[in-house]
């Protein structure tokens, strides 16, 4: 077993980075995340594995140091919350439109605008959509617990690495600043720029040796041809990891008439909303999904088959019930589809969910599903 | 005697540095941007630093710049190339890394990042081509287009109560006590090439030795956007640009001079 420790979601992000051989952190500070940088800066990881971490002037110019340490293939990422990450649009579609590998953290606020330092889910669309211009997606993982905090991060990297593509963990402000028992990761390595040419490929910026071409780290074609081939190329991948890399957990499905569907800090509430609906004699069942993208679309449309309902618990005014919607269209069956949710930084109580479960499927509870007590 | 026996290496007088690709170049005839490319590249290869190096180009007129040298390149959203010219030489301290931007890029939309990366004395080159104007997108204001000056954004003339005056980004950045040396240089005349090329070799220098950043800016002609002929663009850079923007070093120290002067 690893170390156990009782720490705060963010204080886990950066101490999981500097164990998975993280090479580079760059960051900007913004609340509710700002413990990240702070604990990396006091943990100086440089004097013990040679990472490197720099507070940068911007999260335009965090987002640019990643591209360019990623570019380099070094295992590098930045953290932020909400209006941050707009920022960092640009620099995301250009590090996913080069296909460089790295992570990004958005620990979410709410919005729009300065909002709120409260926890929110209302990036979920600019999380899974892309967020900035063009036509590309990113490896969204959503973390429910600080332990999940841990693991994402190497996780992470691996899923970057992989598919040479930015991966994302989307958590919010809540998890951020929960403080829980965690059981950290052992200490991996810095990779060496050998063992990167070996295990991922010669594609890095290093310095042009006379044993190989030039590498260019590039976004830019002028040649439409090739640049809809470089867009069918990324769309395989995507494809591919939608094959490969879902991750979802169920809880009490196997019997269910209505499935709420939740991630991050949500899906916690509704665990107790299952219980508590159970308990009225309503056969309840919770979806959670681990990877936003790629999105459990599988698994809802076979749920679909049974279930009379599925309720999309967010702390948004309704995103990730559209995704909820497609897949059951796409399915074939018309099983209903209700969002329930909070914003302004208001996390949903495990009663109210139930109750709005119970308004919103009140026609189904009163014609075709029976109570059992 | 045949042309056959001329070639010979006791022969050879001038020689094209393999760093500099065989690839034509995009760049209007009479642009500054071939020759400090070719300098460049001479550079990198007389000095033996091609397995050392990587590039940063700008999004600009050039924008191409990672077609024509044979090094290592990564390709800069507008603007950002010193942010990304920092994430490179944090993680690869041993590499050299520089940055080539035009005014559009460097002192307009990347002031931010530029002013940050020398602020911290980042171990790089900044290569900073200043036609004031915007060539690649078709002849617009810059921040750098002198007072009166036509362009598609200021048909009438470069308006200072409209528009402001003309930024001398590479005086600010002299003062920023992260660099150790800036200077302004061009390349319109046989004479300023040499002496632009000495300037990148010293910069290049500080930067092998790892003493901040150094910042080369060359005054440059854009003779497509200006509306001239190469020959009349170098004339109106010489009575014009250069007066504004006079050539020289600004700073010629080692990083962190000011700071203890404090």
């Amino acid at each position: 077993m690893g170390e156990l420790r009782l720490m705060k979601g963010n204080e886990v992000l950066a101490e999981a980075a500097i164990r998975c051989g993280c090479d580079g952190y760059f960051g900007y500070p913004i609340t509710p995340q700002s413990e990240v940088m702070e604990t990396l800066m006091l943990r100086q990881p440089w004097n013990e594995t040679g990472m490197v971490v720099l507070q940068a002037e911007s999260e335009v110019a965090s987002i640019n140091m990643v591209y360019g340490a990623a570019g380099s293939g070094k295992k590098s990422m930045t953290s932020s919350s909400s209006p941050g990450i707009s920022l960092m649009a640009e620099g995301i579609s250009y590090i996913a439109g080069a296909e460089l590998p790295c992570l990004i953290v958005n620990v979410q606020r709410g919005g729009p605008g300065l909002g709120t330092i409260q926890p929110s889910q209302a990036d979920y669309f600019q999380a899974v959509k892309g967020g900035g211009h063009g036509d590309y997606k990113l490896i969204v993982l959503a973390p429910a617990s600080v332990q999940e905090m841990n693991d994402f991060v190497d996780l992470g990297f691996e899923l970057a690495f992989k598919y040479r593509n930015p991966a994302m963990i989307l958590t919010d402000g809540a998890l951020g600043q929960m403080m829980e028992k965690v059981e950290l990761a052992d200490f991996k390595p810095r990779w060496t720029d050998e063992e990167i040419n070996e295990k991922w490929g010669d594609w890095a910026t290093t310095g042009k040796p006379s044993s190989r071409k030039k590498n260019v780290i590039n976004s830019l074609e002028m040649d439409s041809d090739i640049m809809e081939a470089n867009n069918r190329r990324f769309q395989e991948k995507y494809k591919q990891m939608e094959k490969e890399e879902t991750r979802y957990e169920l809880f009490q499905c196997d019997d269910a008439d209505f499935i709420i569907i939740a991630y991050g800090s949500s899906s916690r509430v509704c665990q107790k909303s299952v219980e508590i609906a159970r308990a009225k004699g309503l056969k309840v069942g919770l979806l959670r999904p681990i990877t936003l993208f790629p999105f459990p679309n599988k698994i809802i449309a076979e749920l679909a088959r049974k279930a009379k309902g599925f309720l999309s618990v967010e702390m948004s005014a309704g995103q990730m019930v559209e995704d909820i919607k497609l897949a059951v269209y796409e399915s074939g069956r018309n099983t209903r589809v209700n969002h329930f949710g909070r914003t302004g930084g208001i996390i949903p109580t495990p009663s109210e969910v139930v109750d709005a479960l119970e308004d919103k499927f009140s026609w189904e509870l009163s014609y075709g599903v029976k109570r059992s007590y | 005697m045949e042309l056959k026996d001329l070639i010979k290496p006791e022969n050879l007088v001038y020689d094209k540095t393999s760093i500099l690709e065989d690839e034509p170049m995009h760049y209007c005839p009479g642009c500054s941007h071939g020759v400090v490319h070719k300098i460049l590249a001479e550079l990198i290869g007389e000095m033996g630093i091609q397995e050392k190096t990587i590039g940063v180009a700008p999004v600009g007129c050039a924008v191409f710049a990672y077609r024509y040298l044979n090094i290592d390149w990564q390709e800069a959203a507008h603007g950002r190339a010193p942010a990304v010219a920092t994430g490179i030489v944090r993680l690869k301290p041993d590499n050299f890394v520089f940055t080539y931007q035009g005014d559009g890029d460097l002192a307009s939309i990347g002031t931010a990042e530029i002013m940050h990366a020398c602020n911290r004395g980042e171990n790089i080159l900044v290569i900073f081509i200043n036609n004031g104007i915007y060539g690649m997108t078709g002849g617009q204001m810059a921040p750098t287009t002198l007072e009166g000056m036509v362009t598609s954004t200021t048909p009438t003339g470069r308006n200072i109560d409209l528009n402001g005056y003309p930024m001398k980004i590479t005086d600010l950045i002299a003062q920023l006590p992260g660099t150790s040396y800036v200077t302004r240089q061009a390349v319109h005349t046989a004479a300023a090439t040499l002496k632009c090329k000495r300037s990148l070799k010293k910069a290049i220098e500080n930067v092998l030795d790892k003493k901040g950043t150094s910042f080369v800016e060359v005054v440059s002609t854009c003779n497509s956007g200006w509306k001239m002929t190469p020959v009349g663009a170098n004339q109106w850079m010489e009575d014009n640009m250069i007066p504004y923007y006079p050539l020289g070093d600004l700073k010629d120290s080692v990083k962190g001079e000011h700071k203890s002067e404090n």
